[in-house]
Order: C-alpha cells, then sequence, then structure tokens
C-alpha cells in the first residue's frame, strides 16, 4: 500500500508542500496532530506536522535540509509515498480562550493554517504573526491571514512587513493587555526566544516539539523531553506543551545527536544525484 | 543442532542456530518414549500434540508432522525458535528428569522449515459468517487470533501501527535469533487465510474508537511497547537508548546497513547495556555485531539472569562482559554520554519469585565508573496506553495492563477482548499466542449465541 501524491508546489525557497492521498489520516487529523512518513523501503521514518486537510488528502510542508527532505522535494504529482501514518499525538487544545495569538517561524508557519482555522471555529479572535529571514522564505501568507482577524508578516531583514522579530509584534501586544492564549511553532531556539515574552503576563503559551522521532506512538522514547522536570514523550504525551516548563537546552542537544550521519546521508544524495541528473 | 562460531556470527546477522539436518530430526525423534501420559503437552502454552509430529517425523512423514503441529500453531518455524523449550514442553519431558529431554523446540524448528521448502497448504478454511472481528497489533497475539479467527469464516482485519508486521517479532527479536523472511513467511500464511492488513494505522488515531467498537467482536494485542527507563540522572543524554529504539533503529530501519539505509543509530566505541533479561541479551549482541565492546550490567547474581540460558551462553562467547550484582546510579556526560556511575549491590532475602532481593551496598568503595559512548537501558517494557487509555470504562491494573477474564479474555467491554503482554505484561511470544488462541474461541463461541 502506498500512498499517491495528488499536488506538490515549491512553495517558498526550498519549501515545499506535498498533498498525499491518505484518508485514514485525512479523515481523522485536527490541528496540533503530526504524522509519520517513509519515503521508501530504505527510508528513515520521519514526524511531520499535519499542515492541512481536504477530504481524503493530507497536506505536509518540508524545506529540504537533509537527505529525507531533499528525497521528498523531487517527488511530484503521481510519485508515491510508501508509508504515510497517523494522525499522531494530542490535537491541540482547541476551546473558546479569547483573542489567541498564533506565531510561526520558518517552516513552522505551514502548522499556522489549520490552527487559525480550528481556534476561529471555535469563537476565538485571531492574530497571526509569522516571521522569517527575508521574503522569498514566507509562506502561505494569503491562505492564514484568511483566518485571522489581525495578520503581521515580519522578516529579519526587513524585505517584507514588519522589519523584525515575531516577538516585538507579540511584545506589544501583550502590553496593551489585549492576548489571552498563544502558540509558537517554529524552530527550537526560536521558539524558546519567543515564549520568554510571555511568562512575565503569565499567559498560557503552547509550543509544538520536534525532537527526533522513530515510530511516532510511544514504542522507542527517542522524543524523550523533560517538561516541568518530568521526561516525557513528545509523540504521545504533546507534540505540544506548555512554553515555560520546557527544558529547552536538552532539546536543542538531542536534536542534534545524529549530526555527522545527517551530514554523511545527503553528501552521498548529493553525489548521487549529481552523477545521474537528478534520480 | 548446530550453531557457527562465535568468531564468525559476530560478523554479520545471520542465524547463529544451524538447525536439524533431516537425519538428524529422525534419530532425535527416536529418542522420544511416546509417553501413556505426555506431560510436554501439559507444558506447551498452545498444547500442540507434541509426541504425534515427533512420530511422525521418526516415520519420516514430515508434512504430516506440519499438520499436526499447524493445528494448534500456525507459527511454528517462529515458535521452535524463540519459545523458552526448557521451561516449557523441554522442562517437563519425562527423559529430563534423569538426563537430556528430546530437543522438541528443534524439531518444531525442522518441521516448519522443511514445510517452508517443501510448499505450504493452507489451512482449511470455513463458510463466511458475515462477523467482522477487528485485531489491534500484529504481534504474536493478533496474528494468532487473527488466524483462529479467519479460519472460522469471519472477515478478521487486522490493524498495524509500524509499516511492517510482525510486533515484537520484527522491531524487537533480531535476525540472528529469528530471521525476518521466517517471520514474514508465517504471517504471509495467515494473511492467505483471508485476514485483511491494514499497516500504517493507529488504532485510536487513524481508527477513531467508535469506529473500533463498531465491530461485532475486537481484539487487543497490542502488547507491551512502551519501554520503562530507570528514572536515574544523565538518561537524557545522547547516546542513551531505550533497548526498544535500539533494537527497532537495527532490527526494523535496517540502522546497522547506514547509509545505505537512511536511519542512522550511533555506533561507537563503548556500549553499556543495563539488564539481564532476553532484550537486553539481543541489545547486548546487535552491539556486538556493529563492532562495539559491550558490557551488561545486571543488579542481581549471575544465577538469576532471566534471560534463556541459551542466550546468555551465545553472549558470553560472542564476547559481551558481564557485570552482576551491579545497578547503574548515574550517567554521566555533557550533551553525550561518557560513562556510567554504579553501584555494588548485596543480595538480601528473597522476595516472592524466589530471586534474592538486590540492595544497593553502602560507602565509597561500592561505588565505581565504567567508560560508555553509549548505554541501552533494557529494563522492561508495559503496555503502550495509546489506544487503551483512549477506550471509555476499559479497565486496566496498576500496571498498565488490560483485564481480562483469565478464561475467555474479555474485557471490561462486553464485546472488546485482550490477550498477550497488553493484558499479562511483557511475557513470551507463546503465551501470549497460548492465550490469543483461548480468546479467540471464547469469540467463536460468543458469537455461535
Amino acid at each position: 500500500m502506498a500512498y499517491k501524491i495528488e499536488k506538490a508546489e515549491e512553495i517558498a525557497e526550498n519549501i515545499f508542500e506535498l498533498w498525499i492521498k491518505a484518508p485514514h489520516v485525512a479523515r481523522n487529523a485536527k490541528a496540533g496532530q503530526f504524522l509519520v512518513i517513509r519515503i521508501n523501503d530504505k527510508g528513515e521514518r520521519i514526524p511531520l506536522t499535519v499542515s492541512g486537510v481536504d477530504g481524503d488528502l493530507v497536506r505536509i510542508v518540508f524545506m529540504k535540509v537533509g537527505k529525507t527532505t531533499m528525497f521528498l522535494s523531487t517527488l511530484g504529482v503521481g510519485d508515491f509515498i510508501e508509508d504515510v501514518a497517523g494522525p499522531l499525538g494530542h490535537p491541540s487544545e482547541i476551546k473558546k480562550w479569547g483573542r489567541c495569538v498564533v506565531i510561526g517561524g520558518g517552516v513552522g508557519i505551514a502548522c499556522l493554517p489549520i490552527l487559525a482555522k480550528a481556534l476561529r471555529d471555535s469563537g476565538n479572535e485571531v492574530t497571526g504573526i509569522i516571521g522569517a529571514r527575508n521574503e522569498s522564505l514566507i509562506l502561505l501568507k494569503d491562505e492564514l491571514s484568511s483566518f485571522c482577524d489581525e495578520f503581521v508578516v515580519c522578516t529579519d531583514d526587513g524585505s517584507c512587513g514588519y522589519h523584525g522579530f515575531p516577538v516585538d509584534i507579540l511584545k506589544k501586544k501583550l502590553e496593551e493587555g489585549s492576548v489571552d492564549c498563544v502558540w509558537i511553532i517554529g524552530p527550537a531556539i526560536m521558539m524558546k526566544i519567543t515564549s520568554l515574552a510571555t511568562i512575565p503576563y503569565n499567559v498560557k503559551t503552547f509550543v509544538s516539539l520536534n525532537p527526533i522521532m522513530v515510530d511516532g506512538t510511544g514504542m522507542c522514547g527517542s522524543c524523550r523531553v523533560t517538561i516541568d522536570g518530568e521526561t516525557k514523550f513528545a509523540c504521545v504525551d504533546g507534540p505540544e506543551f506548555e512554553a515555560s516548563l520546557v527544558d529547552w537546552d536538552e532539546l536543542m542537544t538531542r536534536q542534534k545527536v545524529y549530526t555527522e550521519e545527517e551530514l554523511k546521508s545527503r553528501e552521498l544524495f548529493e553525489d548521487h544525484t549529481c552523477e545521474c541528473g537528478g534520480h | 543442532m548446530g550453531k557457527r562460531k562465535p568468531e564468525e556470527r559476530i560478523e554479520d546477522f545471520k542465524e547463529v542456530d544451524t538447525g536439524f539436518s533431516a537425519q538428524d530430526a529422525v534419530l532425535e525423534s527416536l529418542r522420544c518414549m511416546d509417553c501413556v501420559k505426555p506431560q510436554c503437552i501439559k507444558g506447551c502454552p498452545v498444547n500442540i500434540d507434541i509426541p504425534g509430529f515427533i512420530m511422525a517425523i521418526s516415520k519420516e512423514d514430515f508434512r504430516k508432522a506440519a499438520d499436526i503441529i499447524k493445528a494448534d500453531n500456525m507459527l511454528p518455524a517462529i515458535c521452535g525458535r524463540v519459545c523458552p523449550q526448557e521451561d516449557q514442553c523441554e522442562g517437563t519431558c519425562v527423559l529430563g528428569i534423569k538426563g537430556k529431554p528430546v530437543r522438541i523446540g528443534a524439531l518444531e524448528r525442522f518441521v516448519a522449515d522443511w514445510e517452508r521448502e517443501n510448499g505450504l497448504l493452507r489451512p482449511e478454511v470455513k463458510d463466511k459468517t458475515g462477523k467482522r472481528v477487528a485485531v489491534v497489533g500484529s504481534g504474536p497475539a493478533g496474528i494468532t487470533a487473527a488466524a483462529e479467527l479467519a479460519k472460522e469464516g469471519h472477515s478478521v482485519t487486522i490493524f498495524e501501527s509500524l509499516h511492517k508486521a510482525g510486533g515484537v517479532l520484527t522491531y524487537g527479536i533480531p535476525s540472528f535469533r529469528l530471521p525476518k523472511d521466517i517471520v514474514k513467511t508465517e504471517i504471509d500464511q495467515v494473511l492467505k487465510l483471508g485476514a485483511e492488513l491494514k499497516l500504517n494505522h493507529i488504532v485510536g488515531r487513524s481508527v477513531p474508537v467508535e469506529e473500533l467498537l463498531s465491530y461485532n467482536a475486537v481484539f487487543l494485542g497490542t502488547g507491551a511497547g512502551l519501554p520503562s527507563f530507570m528514572g536515574i540522572e544523565g538518561e537524557n543524554l545522547n547516546g542513551v537508548y531505550s533497548a526498544n529504539e535500539f533494537l527497532t533503529r537495527v532490527n526494523l530501519m535496517h540502522a546497522d546497513s547506514f547509509p545505505e539505509y537512511d536511519t542512522p543509530v550511533l555506533k561507537k566505541g563503548r556500549v553499556v547495556v543495563v539488564g539481564g533479561g532476553n532484550v537486553a541479551m539481543d541489545s547486548a549482541r546487535v552491539a556486538k555485531r556493529m563492532g562495539s565492546e559491550v558490557t551488561l550490567i545486571y543488579r542481581r547474581r549471575k544465577e538469576d539472569l532471566p534471560a534463556r540460558e541459551a542466550e546468555i551462553e551465545n553472549a558470553i562467547e560472542e564476547g559481551i562482559e558481564f557485570i552482576c550484582c551491579a545497578n547503574p546510579v548515574r550517567i554521566l556526560g555533557e550533551g553525550s554520554v561518557i560513562g556510567v556511575e554504579c553501584v555494588r549491590m548485596e543480595m538480601c532475602e528473597a522476595d516472592a519469585d524466589g530471586r534474592p532481593c538486590p540492595v544497593p551496598m553502602k560507602g565509597e568503595d561500592a561505588l565505581f565508573t565504567i567508560d560508555a559512548d553509549v548505554v541501552i537501558e533494557a529494563i522492561g517494557q508495559s503496555p503502550n496506553p495509546l489506544l487503551i487509555s483512549l477506550i471509555e470504562n476499559l479497565e486496566r491494573g496498576k500496571r498498565g495492563n488490560v483485564i481480562t477474564d483469565d478464561e475467555t479474555g474479555l474485557t471490561s467491554i462486553e464485546n472488546v477482548y485482550a490477550a498477550g503482554d497488553v493484558a499479562t505484561g511483557a511475557a513470551t511470544v507463546i503465551e501470549a499466542m497460548g492465550a490469543a488462541k483461548r480468546t479467540a474461541r471464547a469469540i467463536n463461541e460468543k458469537f455461535k449465541d
């Protein structure tokens, strides 16, 4: 059983979206959950957040960084992915919070539309703030803004929208006292720094953790994270946790455990694709 | 039955035991006394007609021997390899009282391998009953239940969360003990009975609980897949694995063949394995095959090691160093593991199982440190709560296991049954199969009402 790619597009520089036909995932997935894919028989299992659903199709968005994502980026409409398992993890805590701010950094922006929509459908007022290094890395802007009452784009270099970081905008909103709940999704360092801003205001702040996983079902413990001094499995206890309780340094150290191997795998893949012209 | 030489076998993942030739099997079968009251059958959790199949071997009718085994056990090539026969059929064989018992496990394996090489026959399947059964998990319990229920003509759907069927047979037990093509062949046999297999389906998530409960009967065979950790300092350093993760990376994902396969595993110099069961032996021997120096730490005495004797012997032959009466208290390192601090243990009064209770010794001298780049914790698993915590009103015991009726496997919810490790906590393949078989029978009976 393999899963067919129905739509494929590069939606920002080196960032791709794939819509995959996987009814068992699409029909049951909720905001905040993830899926695990394995491209082929020799592939690794990687977790990716469910970025959208449309009938029997489920969307994943990824940046080309390692071998698996490079390989994924070469796949197009009509190609197959060997395995798609999910949805996994607990859904986001969707209820009537009041005024919600959803913040996305880099490829993490892809997690926001489904979340913003769910929050809005539950009667919340939603502010979307997204940040990237420059304009070419901004993704899903129109889609996300359609689910937001207020929407701000930030770039590090000022090439689009506000010149600065999402945390600057968040701080302003917190000072105004107009925030009841915050979601921050992006690279670990960005989630760590951005979430520090909400601590003095005691505003509920969720982050979606992305440690290394294998099965994604609680079987291996590869995704151990320390939350409030206690070990949790991000795959089954998360992936969303309250930001102030996360041991960020441990998470970032654990994300680097296979740096050497990842580099080797990537180099071999690049050498191989150069020799035979993209295949 | 022979074994490959240690220096040769630590170079690869091929099977260690080489099995009986036809001649060896016939000779061994002649040792069976064909007792009037065979004790071996009582020792077998699925009550195979052991003297019956051994007599068939002695007459060189291997096909008949296979049919006799298959009447009670759909997975003989697996059981012949991984059952703890010394505690079961061979443990109760009367020849064992004064000498050596008949080597029943090796004979079972011979028959299963012979049948695989000479053509497998599909057992009879009864007419369709129209009853739908959901089997959750494709490990030993799920596969056995699926086979028994499919043979009765029920429509069976097996849900497996991983991308390969087999559960612990696939991700847990290494191929040098249980070759994966054998697991696949035996599972394929079950699927040929008409059971449908849905991979990548996490019941509770991909299949909502309401949908699950709409089946005429549900069989939970989700096993004991949640790894335990010691809860000591340094446990989340890079280089610390649960045995489940380490074995899954290698057995299921082929990390031993990285970078040909994409999944990595740390293959560093010094590996410390914590624990003394079969999973600990498997982890140690896998690490050895990837070129590491391996030390195993166990908190009780050597004679208390819960692993099968043959596996302990194999591990020793392969150069695994054992440190008994010691327990890790702290994993050392910054970012990554560099060592393990351990405390020596002394043995006090026996506990309820008759095993001595280990207590840490006091004083500076009791502590010692060993260098390590990788630490693998093989200290046990408990039932994975993912699905069972989502089913409302499903009664569970203190250890997270699903509470079932001993005879029928029925849980606190009507039409929901459970067997194997999810009900008992981590145990053996054959015990899970035995319980699954009894439970499948109970489901059949229920359908007749």
